[in-house]
């Protein structure tokens, strides 16, 4: 992680700390931010009227702090240096159009326009927020060891499941395409950079402002309503509600944005030779998840924006006393909460194809089956939703519609175990740390489907919806399935990105107990859901604690296999400093045939490309036993 | 490192055609097995168990799920295994594979048999739907299909955080407890006074949404169970997880004794009652003052 | 170490101690539990216990810094008036329940819940007058554990009287209405009570705020 400009200019690091201090930067950014949430306060007590006259009476102003929220990070935005642009271009100034891509350290802790800086950055950011969830987890379960509220106090418990679930699906909607899309995308389509830069570093900072606004909730009272944020209730909560609002408002937002530069980048900035049937099965996934998000992320923002008008200003959008319907907000989020999900799994199937031909140093088994595979999910998830809404008492005749449709979702996504079968068809495989956690993923995103099935068959889930067996069955897709996958993209690009290696055998170690823990952690919840226990409580009928134990137990030694890459990470990555070679897997992907460190423009020249990045393999002999029809 | 990629090399992993007689007579066999195992075994032990005609068909339709979906997960994981035992990197070595991109015939065939399936259970979970009246979901205020006969009325009102229990046909008695009369359709009328519950009672395989001013109708038949677990199975705020409760299904005469205790025990309250209704807007309205 | 692995590790050290300080923060913030406030047990060997209630219109800054204008229920213990819902009772006995009532009425959401029901004999005394039921406008709060089929609805005092308790702690020279009753105890256990009346004031349906904290009009009773 050097920087190439060392020789050139004079070292602004020559000026005394605080000196540099002064400027837009992540110090400033904090100051206005502040300064901003302090204003926006002031400005919501100053407001009164009919409409608000509640407020008084519960002695809690949620227009305050929402507008709080707003200015303070308006102001955080600004400080970091996000206006000077549009206001250099208002003024008729000169704007620059790169940000700090020379200045070494400093660029990973303020408004960087390198792509590459924006994927560490969201690589460090999105790890510190996804080991706060992991802490919420490890509590919900200490909690879960025994059958009556004991250790944790009721508001407290709905907080740390709702903070849980919220922190991590809003964070790891962008865990893959944000590092990874963001730093390798641009280099795998033979591109200098990303179409938008600058918009690519608003979402990074966007979600690091909303995961700070998700964290502050404590300080409100928390939120009783888990992350699907259900009205009525969510009308009924304390100002803490607000924070799970601005949250979700703001990574809406940051996601939306992330989709859009990802979709114009792909479609624009290809290099010549890359046509789209050349495309690495990576970045075809990241396409199909910007499609979504761009699509879906919206539907989220308006919602939650209803919400907040239901909350501050006494509209009746969500409740039925007033003339609305809180049916509307379950459509209205599930709408974008499937294909939400689908945000979360397809990367996952992206990184696994990518990864697969490199370890099985065979080409990609099925490469237009896994496209069509990747795209039908794209489309037909935005079909399905009511399923989310089978026992809630919507029109009867909907649900046959809704039970064939989601059915139908788990064809396109059996194209892709086609396509890893395929792959690893008389392959030689490798056993690298990516390598094992695919293998991982597939055998969990597996379970995670087939339970899925169950799910989606309306008669089966009357009794399913709303227990433990959804928790599974979602855990086992998106984490077994996406974190798994997250892990596999850490331990194969990381070296790229950072030129250093990982200790292979405490990487090791971090697989297998995670595998084993996972899977002892959650497999049992199938059966704990079946007999009987609701989501999202800490009472449950007493002939399920030995069960709970199990789980809970697991869950801490999971915990404690994160603690092992942690590690890892410290121990690799400050004190060994192993220099990684420069193709360590041998892959024949382009971002592997560039040095590290990758220069700032990332190619001498544009590459021309002749072919996909497959290139795996001895081809068979003419008229051989099998036909390889090339691409299909 | 690189492999010679003008010399035809026989694959050095076996014939083509070993491994794949091998593994589908490895997948077959052990569907052969297992498929029947998975019925006979699992089947009478699944939840909900047989404790009304609902719960009984759900257990019938998770059997044949688990049924199908038994060869599918054999095949993903003994593949698995497979190809980890078999296709290995020999060590130290830097071996190719063969170069295969991909077989149209197999492709088609995967998306046919995986149609198939997959649309064969859509229409089979529909048939089950409809044929056990909703399988006890909540069906909204206009089920799909309504079992023919006499039914008995019972609303059960949802609010934060107990469940109540109404009989419009026992002069819209109102108890804090659920008894039943087993072997006879109940028809359940499931609402809340505020935020959104969801009535389940397990072992009948009965679950709900509870929406402020919907009528939400399950239907359930007991068939024998003596008692079973109520939970609310929607988050509704601070005591969700204490929303619980214990039902009791007795024959009818003993069903008749009981509603009529219970109707001289709660006459104080009935007087204070308003008329039955299929939904409520209990004040406040909108927000307590 | 170079400088550059020194600033590295400086930086994760950094983030690492404020991660570790964050999380014990929020273990802390989770995990913090009033102490359970036990009743007065009675004299000589007969088993019961003595609880002794009060319900304000306002708990008052003293009380809660917080929220000071929430309504609340309040336990008296060595003869002072304490903000706390967690309540000790013994097993296997009767619980002789005393509550003040200093609040105004709100109404019944549930007019079900206007009859008494679980105690000693099915009734309560409301200022010396044996009753099994109270007119559904009247009640102001509920003392209600449902889980040992406890419900009695509490009355309010009339918004016309004249000396109406503004704040905790409410002392008896102001104007209350005064509810007894008994209810049994069996195995050990941990139960929620709860009340219901919509009480909680400008909260959709009257139950948000206090009426889903944690200690204002919730609470637990521990059966040991």
């Amino acid at each position: 992680m050097s920087t190439t400009a060392a020789v050139s200019t004079p070292q602004p690091a020559s000026r005394p700390f605080w000196r540099r201090l002064i400027g837009f930067n992540l110090f400033t950014a904090v100051l206005l931010g502040v300064g901003g949430y302090y204003l926006g306060w002031f400005i919501g007590h100053q407001i009164k009227g009919s409409s608000f006259h509640f407020q008084e009476e519960t002695s809690e102003n949620d227009v305050a702090l929402l507008l709080a929220y707003v200015f303070g990070v308006v102001g955080f935005l600004i400080g970091l240096g996000f206006a000077n642009y549009p206001v250099s271009r208002l003024l008729g100034r000169p704007a620059s159009l790169r940000e700090k891509e020379e200045q070494g350290w400093g660029r990973y802790f303020g408004l960087c326009t390198d792509h590459k800086v924006v994927g560490i950055q969201y690589l460090c950011g999105i790890g510190l927020f996804f080991f706060i969830g992991g802490l919420n987890a490890m509590l919900i379960r200490t909690e879960l060891l025994h059958s009556t509220p004991t250790v944790v106090g009721p508001n407290q418990y709905l907080s740390l499941v709702g903070m849980h679930g919220t922190m991590m699906m809003g964070m790891m909607t962008s865990g893959i395409l944000g590092p990874f899309a963001n730093y390798f995308v641009p280099i795998m389509i033979g591109a200098r950079r990303m179409a938008f830069p600058r918009i690519e570093a608003l979402t990074f900072w966007l979600l690091m402002a909303a995961g700070f606004i998700l964290t502050s909730t404590i300080f409100f009272g928390g939120f009783p309503t888990g992350w699907t944020g259900y009205e009525p209730l969510n009308d009924q909560a304390v100002m803490g509600m607000d924070s799970y609002i601005m949250f979700f408002a703001l990574v809406g937002i940051s996601m939306c944005l992330l989709g859009l530069n990802m979709i114009a980048t792909i479609i624009t900035l290809r290099a010549p030779g890359l046509t789209w049937s050349r495309l690495p099965i990576f970045v075809w996934s990241v396409f199909a998840t910007a499609i979504l998000m761009v699509l879906a992320a919206p539907m989220l923002v308006a919602t939650l924006s209803m919400a907040a008008l239901d909350r501050t200003i006494n509209t009746s959008f969500f409740i039925s006393g007033g003339g609305g319907s809180s049916y509307l907000f379950e459509n209205l989020f599930w709408f974008f909460g499937h294909p939400e999900v689908y945000i979360l799994a397809l990367p996952g199937f992206g990184i696994v194809l990518e990864l697969l031909p490199v370890f099985t140093r065979k080409p990609l088994w099925g490469y237009r089956l896994a496209i069509s595979g990747m795209l039908g999910v794209t489309l037909l998830s935005f079909f399905v939703w009511q399923h989310h809404l089978f026992v809630s008492g919507i029109n009867a005749d909907l649900r046959p519609f809704y039970m064939l449709s989601t059915e139908i979702i788990s064809i396109p996504t059996g194209f892709i175990f086609l396509c890893v079968m395929g792959t690893l068809w008389k392959g030689r495989i490798s056993f690298t740390v990516p390598m094992l956690f695919c293998l991982a993923w597939t055998f969990n995103f597996l379970i995670g489907g087939l339970s899925g099935v169950f799910l989606s068959d309306a008669p089966a889930d009357t009794s399913l919806h709303g227990s433990f067996f959804t928790m599974a069955h979602f855990h086992y897709t998106i984490m077994g399935g996406l974190i798994f996958a997250f892990f596999a993209a850490i331990y194969y690009w990381v070296p790229k990105m950072v030129g250093l290696q990982f200790n292979e055998k405490l990487a090791k170690w971090h697989f297998w107990l995670m595998f084993i823990a996972f899977n002892s952690t959650f497999m049992p919840l199938f059966a704990v859901g079946m007999e009987g226990q609701p989501r999202r409580v800490s009472e449950y009928s007493p002939n399920l604690h030995g069960l709970n134990t199990w789980v809970s137990i697991s869950a801490f030694v999971l915990g404690f296999s994160m603690l092992i890459f942690l590690y890892n990470t410290v121990y690799s990555l400050v004190f060994v400093r192993r220099r990684a070679e420069q193709n360590p897997w041998r892959s024949k992907s382009i971002e592997w045939q560039i040095p590290h460190p990758v220069p700032v423009n990332n190619f001498e020249q544009i590459p021309v490309f002749d072919a996909d990045p497959y290139d795996y393999g001895v081809p068979l002999p003419v008229g051989g036993t099998q036909t390889a029809s090339a691409g299909a | 490192m690189s492999s010679n990629p003008s010399a035809a090399q026989p694959s050095p992993i076996g014939d083509e055609r070993n491994h794949a007689r091998r593994f589908a007579t490895i997948w077959i066999v052990s569907s052969i097995v297992a498929v029947p195992l998975v019925i006979l075994l699992l089947g009478p032990i699944l939840p909900p168990g047989n404790g009304s005609e609902q719960s009984s068909g759900q257990v019938t339709d998770n059997t044949v799920l688990l049924a199908m979906a038994t060869p599918v997960l054999l095949l993903i994981v003994l593949y698995l295994f497979y190809a980890i035992v078999n296709f290995r990197q020999p060590k130290g070595a830097a071996l190719e594979g063969p170069a295969v991109r991909g077989d149209v015939r197999i492709q088609t065939w995967w998306i046919v048999v995986t149609s198939a399936l997959v649309l064969s259970l859509a229409v089979y979970g529909t048939v089950r739907l409809v044929a056990d009246n909703g399988a006890g979901s909540g069906s909204g205020p206009n089920p799909l299909t309504v079992p023919s006969g006499p039914k008995l009325p019972v609303q059960v009102i949802a609010q934060q955080w107990a469940f109540t229990y109404r009989y419009p046909t026992y002069g819209g008695v109102e108890t804090p407890h659920l008894w039943l009369p087993n072997d006879e359709n109940i028809e359940l009328h499931v609402t809340s006074l505020d935020v959104i519950h969801s009535f389940w009672a397990i072992q009948l395989g009965v679950k709900a949404d509870a929406n402020p001013q919907v009528d939400n109708v399950a239907f359930v038949k007991p068939t024998g169970v003596k008692t079973f677990e109520i939970r609310c199975a929607e988050l509704c705020g601070i005591w969700h997880g204490e929303m619980f409760d214990t039902g009791h299904v007795v024959e009818r005469p003993e069903f008749e004794r009981w509603i009529h205790e219970q109707q001289v025990k709660f006459a104080p309250a009935t007087k204070n009652l308003p008329p039955y209704s299929t939904t409520y807007q209990p004040e406040p309205v909108r927000r307590g003052g | 170490m170079s400088i550059f692995a020194r600033k590295l590790l400086g930086t994760i050290l950094a983030v690492a101690a404020l991660g570790v300080l964050i999380g014990l923060y929020v273990a802390d913030w989770a995990t913090s539990f009033p102490k359970s406030m036990p009743a007065r047990t009675l004299p000589g060997n007969s088993q019961g216990a003595d609880l002794t209630l009060e319900t304000v219109a306002a708990v008052g800054s003293k009380y809660s810094p917080s929220h000071p204008s929430w309504v609340s229920y309040l336990i008296r213990s060595n003869g002072q008036w304490v903000h706390n819902t967690d309540y000790t009772v013994p097993a296997n006995s009767v619980v002789h329940v005393t509550i003040y009532q200093f609040d105004t009425p709100t109404g019944l959401r549930n007019p079900f819940l206007s009859q008494v029901q679980g105690t000693e004999g099915g009734t309560a005394t409301i200022d010396g007058k044996t009753v099994n039921a109270v007119e559904p406008e009247e009640a102001s709060h509920t003392f209600a554990v449902p889980e040992l089929g406890v419900f009695v609805p509490l009355p309010g005092v009339p918004e016309e009287s004249k000396h109406l308790c503004e704040e905790a702690p409410c002392e008896l020279n102001m104007d209350h209405r005064t509810i007894s009753f008994s209810f049994r105890t069996g195995k050990k256990g941990r139960f929620r009570w709860q009340c219901f009346v919509p009480c909680g004031a400008g909260w959709y349906f009257g139950n948000g705020g206090p009426m889903q904290t944690f200690g204002y009009m919730d609470g637990f009773i521990n059966v040991v």
